[in-house]
């Protein structure tokens, strides 16, 4: 039994499963799958075809990959925008065709042939943008019409001119340098394929241009319903498309200076199947400039290799079209499935050892139950949900959140009439009023915001550093939950998990894994930093009287400990409590030099128990729907007072939560404690025997009102 | 005001008519017996390829892989009987193998949810570049002598029509009927009209879309007979021509919405007379075959544009999930 319990932990200390769940869940790993195989297509071509890697078949490779890919580049970006374009291939040849005709039988300038060819694309594009974009015709068959459109002219046009193309000859240097030339030993049409797939990439995942055209792609009707100008978005990704077909044929034209009844037939096809294969999604939302490199790398090297090998070209488009097919079997059951596989693997429990709970209706027990907070007054029945902190200012004037997005302001001192003090969007949590008066609030989800007591709002911080290991973005806030200032000004606040939204904290406590923290925000500096990471969801936070550390609650392990921040002891955390009933929530002062703590939960013999099964649990969130799990108990409404020394001095229950189950603040002011819980629809007002009635916790804090 | 209204089949019968009449009164030998014969072969097989790819459309989907399950399927049929297998046999060959294509398409479609437009293109090449490599081996195959029936199929007449046309009118006419009065017929309606409400109805619909690909590939199989007959052979030209546009312009300008649902068999019928005479007539003001690639495309390029004001499609039953295309 021990055996297999040091077995159980040594192994989730150390193999690091919710890696899995975390590197699935990254965007980049939709380029995995294609990168690898582009890997392994390198290797097994290389090692089979002679003289794969010599300098000329790769010099070979890198101008044909200039001109493909940015075919494949520009299908992706009408892909990506929820569209397709077919008629690639065609303009593509139109494109080849008129730029000899203008080199060799006209004898033009070379920028004004590369000008005329520009404007034709952007001609040809722009007939299917209206076609696709404002008359909304579907853009698979129209663009294939258009695709024979443009190819009968080309047809039509070749057989007048293909005499005086092959006779006429260019010695432009210009077009020799497009053709032949190098920059830096790097291929001039690789170059410019490269200047534009940099400018995409930028596009696309930098400015706000390329966002809107993902938006598009992603969900129609949203995007046009958040004020996208939709149609016109759509009109100019075929303008963009075919202009960058234009200049792929001029490359073509400039490198092989000749064209064929064959030039660009069947591109469309290779084209497609190297988007589909790089990870570019059919009906739009999802691709990448780095997907539609991959993927032409992909196609390319393919096709050469079936050549090289010697095999017939039926087969060639036979397993061209078999490749197509695949790929866009596995695209559609990927995003299909993404999510249930995900939601399979992510959940990754760990072992955690908790201390047997204190026996609370033992005699004499710290813990005694009773009723006490069953018959409080309540404060705003019905009009909040989710006040999950709540806090008074020195007029008596109470303020919580709501899970609505806003801070509701009650008037003291009768709490009768409120007002939205506040919206920020949100779920408000730990709130704290900083020396000059500003609310100080964590919105989980959002960050750290202030409001002035004029009620503006300002973003103090919502990103930490990132850290080195960490898989997940850990340098975003998802879950800040709790705040405390120090007397010097700087703001600590808790983050309860770096792997959950705060709607599914239940699934945090079912892993128990230790990927909450302790961040500092500095006003004087406005920097943000990570000061204590790896806490299993921290929560509460409460300066101490000594102005050089904190009590903070870490709730799945059930204990209290203290944080040194400044002095002798700094940077050293002590355990103050680690035996708690319950799962504590936050922490704020008492009138009598001591803690109040709320306790959001009650622990339980069966779910103590799993916390050392992290296979069991595993399989649970794998095979039981969610709302069967093992839960903490949250039917209950506990708070306790602690001192320093981490003794228990009183508790206040309300056993069958009729009035207030899970209990996540409470505040003290004025002889009253004030219970707030995420999940109420009220706030409880508790009359504390013999607690100061003049006390007041911003005077504590920042000396009487001046 | 619902007499008054023109229905989309009546304007384009009119116009097939006005058309026939033009050509009749400034084309020299437009009247002739030889060339209405000659109109009335290639268009009955333009028909039968129509009515095919007709039943797809309703059922909102689209088959592009009808013309390299024609070419390969018949192609394979006929170097079999060049090289000894009895006709018969080598005929039922042939139509295993237009089934499977169709089974393989409607599979990927129906349950793998690949879109079938995507499918059909991919399995177009996969079939073609297959059959070229693996079953036949020259570009042109001739139809065996001396097989009676199969000769009359292509030339023969019955009560003065001839054949051709007798197998496109037959076809017409069960389609018309299963189409009307069966229960897969309507259930190709429901499908085409709302897929996820059909679905909920409780219509099987994964097997069906399957249904309807085998049913069109074996239509495409029997046009592929009747073509094979009528010229005494099948050229792989026929794939790498534009056929399958020709066909996609009966269907649409014919009046079967691409949104699926509406139309049938008589929308075929009025757009193959309008497409034939078409074509026809084009050929016979010897219009290169480049150029009248071109204007086909054009008209077709019309037809859908005018497909998209009468039918415009609706947000809420369009397959969201497969974006724009």
């Amino acid at each position: 039994m021990a055996s297999t319990d040091t077995f159980a932990s040594l192994r989730s200390r150390y193999l690091p499963d919710h890696l899995i769940g975390e590197i699935l869940s990254k965007r980049w790993i939709d380029n995995a799958i294609p990168f690898s195989a582009l890997v392994l297509t390198v290797v097994v071509l290389g090692s089979i075809i002679p003289d794969f890697f010599s300098v000329s078949s790769l010099s070979d490779l890198a101008r044909q990959f200039a001109e493909f890919g940015l075919v494949v580049l520009a299908l992706t970006i009408v892909m990506i925008s929820g569209g397709i374009d077919l008629s690639v291939a065609s303009v593509f040849s139109l494109a080849v065709l008129f730029s000899l005709i203008g080199v060799n039988v006209y004898e033009l300038p070379i920028p004004v042939v590369l000008g005329g060819i520009l404007v034709m694309g952007m001609g040809c594009g722009a007939i299917n943008g209206v076609l696709v974009g404002y008359l909304r015709l579907r853009a698979f068959l129209t663009t294939l019409v258009s695709l024979i459109i443009f190819r009968s002219i080309y047809e039509i046009v070749f057989l007048r001119m293909s005499t005086s193309i092959m006779s006429g000859f260019s010695m432009s240097e210009m077009w020799l340098f497009i053709g032949e030339g190098t920059i830096f030993g790097v291929p001039t049409s690789l170059v410019i394929t490269g200047v534009i797939a940099l400018a995409w990439h930028l596009v696309l995942s930098r400015m706000r241009p390329g966002w809107r055209l993902t938006a598009v792609g992603g969900a129609r009707r949203s995007a046009f319903n958040a004020g996208i100008n939709v149609r016109f978005m759509v009109f100019l990704t075929y303008v963009a498309s075919s202009t960058m077909c234009a200049l792929a044929g001029f490359l073509f034209a400039a490198r092989l200076g000749s064209t064929g009844s064959d030039t660009g037939v069947g591109l469309e096809v290779q084209a497609l199947t190297a988007a589909v294969l790089g990870g570019t999604a059919i009906g739009g939302g999802r691709g990448s400039v780095a997907k539609a490199i991959i993927g032409a790398l992909l196609v390319l090297l393919l096709t050469n290799g079936l050549i090289n090998l010697g095999i017939s070209g039926p087969i060639t488009s036979t397993i061209l079209g078999a490749v197509l097919l695949l790929a866009v079997f596995v695209d559609m059951r990927w995003q299909k499935h993404r999510h249930r596989i995900l939601a399979k693997v992510y959940v990754s429990p760990a072992y955690l050892d908790l201390p047997p709970a204190p026996v609370v209706d033992a005699p004499g027990s710290p813990y005694a139950l009773n009723d006490k907070l069953r018959s409080v007054e309540i404060i705003g029945l019905g009009e909040i949900e989710g006040p999950e902190d709540v806090i008074l200012d020195r007029d008596d004037n109470l303020y919580c959140g709501t899970r609505h997005g806003d801070i509701v302001r009650f008037f003291g001192p009768d709490h009768k009439r409120s007002e939205i003090f506040a919206h920020i969007g949100g779920h408000p949590l730990g709130m704290q009023f900083d020396r000059a008066g500003n609310l100080l609030v964590c919105i989980g989800g959002m960050g750290l915001f202030q409001v002035a007591p004029d009620k503006t709002v300002t973003k103090l911080t919502d990103e930490t550093n990132r850290s080195w290991g960490s898989v997940v973005d850990d340098s975003r806030l998802r879950l800040a939950d709790d705040v405390d200032v120090a007397p010097d000004g700087r703001i600590y606040f808790s983050e309860a998990t770096i792997r959950y939204e705060q709607e599914d904290w239940a699934t945090d406590a079912l892993e128990s894994r230790p990927s909450g923290r302790m961040i500092c925000y500095d006003p004087s500096t406005g920097k943000t930093h990570t000061e204590i990471p790896k806490l299993v969801f921290a929560n509460g936070v409460a300066m101490c009287r000594d102005g050089q550390s904190f009590m903070f609650a870490e709730s799945w392990t059930c204990s209290i400990s203290r944080y040194y921040f400044d002095g002798p002891k700094k940077g050293k955390i002590e355990r103050v409590i680690s035996d708690l009933p319950g799962y504590p929530d936050n922490i704020n002062r008492a009138s009598d030099g001591t803690f109040w703590l709320a306790l959001l939960g009650m622990r339980g013999p069966a779910l103590d128990l799993a916390l050392k099964m992290p296979g069991f649990r595993k399989r649970m969130a794998r095979r039981v729907a969610p709302d069967q799990w093992l839960y903490p108990n949250i039917n209950t409404g506990c708070v306790v007072k602690f001192n320093e020394k981490g003794e228990i001095l009183d508790s206040l229950w309300d056993l069958g939560g009729l009035n207030h189950p899970m209990i996540t603040s409470m505040r003290e002011h004025k002889g009253w404690l004030y219970l707030g819980g995420v999940s109420n629809n009220r706030i409880g007002r508790y009359r504390l025997p013999d607690a100061d009635p003049n006390w007041c916790a911003q005077d504590e804090y920042w000396g009487p009102r001046t | 005001m619902g007499k008054m209204r023109l229905s989309q089949e009546g304007v384009v019968f009119a116009l097939a008519l006005s058309l026939f009449v033009v050509f009749s009164l400034t084309l020299n030998n437009f009247l002739t017996g030889g060339n209405l014969i000659a109109l009335v072969r290639s268009v009955s097989i333009l028909g039968i390829l129509g009515l095919g790819m007709g039943l797809v459309v309703i059922g909102r989907g689209i088959d592009l892989a009808m013309i390299a399950t024609m070419v390969v399927s018949l192609s394979w049929v006929l170097s079999m009987a060049q090289g000894g297998t009895p006709l018969g046999t080598a005929l039922l060959l042939g139509a295993v193998l237009a089934l499977s294509i169709g089974l393989v398409s409607g599979i990927l479609i129906a349950y793998a949810d690949i879109p079938a437009i995507f499918t059909t293109l991919a399995m177009g090449l996969v079939a073609y570049g297959a059959g070229r490599a693996f079953l036949f081996q020259i570009d042109v195959q001739n139809t065996p002598a001396g097989v009676a029936w199969f000769d009359f199929l292509g030339s023969g007449m019955l009560i003065g029509i001839p054949m051709p046309i007798v197998a496109f009118g037959v076809l017409a006419a069960v389609l018309a009927l299963v189409l009307r009065y069966t229960r897969f017929g309507r259930f190709v309606y429901a499908a085409g009209d709302n897929a996820i409400a059909a679905r909920i109805t409780g219509i099987p619909l994964r097997p069906l879309i399957v249904a309807q690909y085998v049913v069109t590939s074996l239509i495409a199989f029997f046009a592929g007979i009747v073509m094979a007959a009528a010229v005494s052979g099948m050229s792989t030209r026929v794939y790498n021509s534009t056929m399958i546009y020709d066909v996609l312009l009966v269907v649409v300008l014919g009046g079967i919405s691409l949104s699926g649902g509406r139309g049938g068999v008589r929308n075929v019928l009025v757009g193959t007379l309008l497409v034939g005479v078409l074509l026809n007539g084009m050929t016979i003001l010897d219009i290169t075959y480049t150029t009248q690639n071109l204007i086909k495309s054009l008209i077709l390029l019309l037809a859908i544009t005018v497909d998209s004001f009468i039918n415009p499609r609706d947000e809420q039953t369009s397959q969201q999930s497969q974006g724009d295309i």
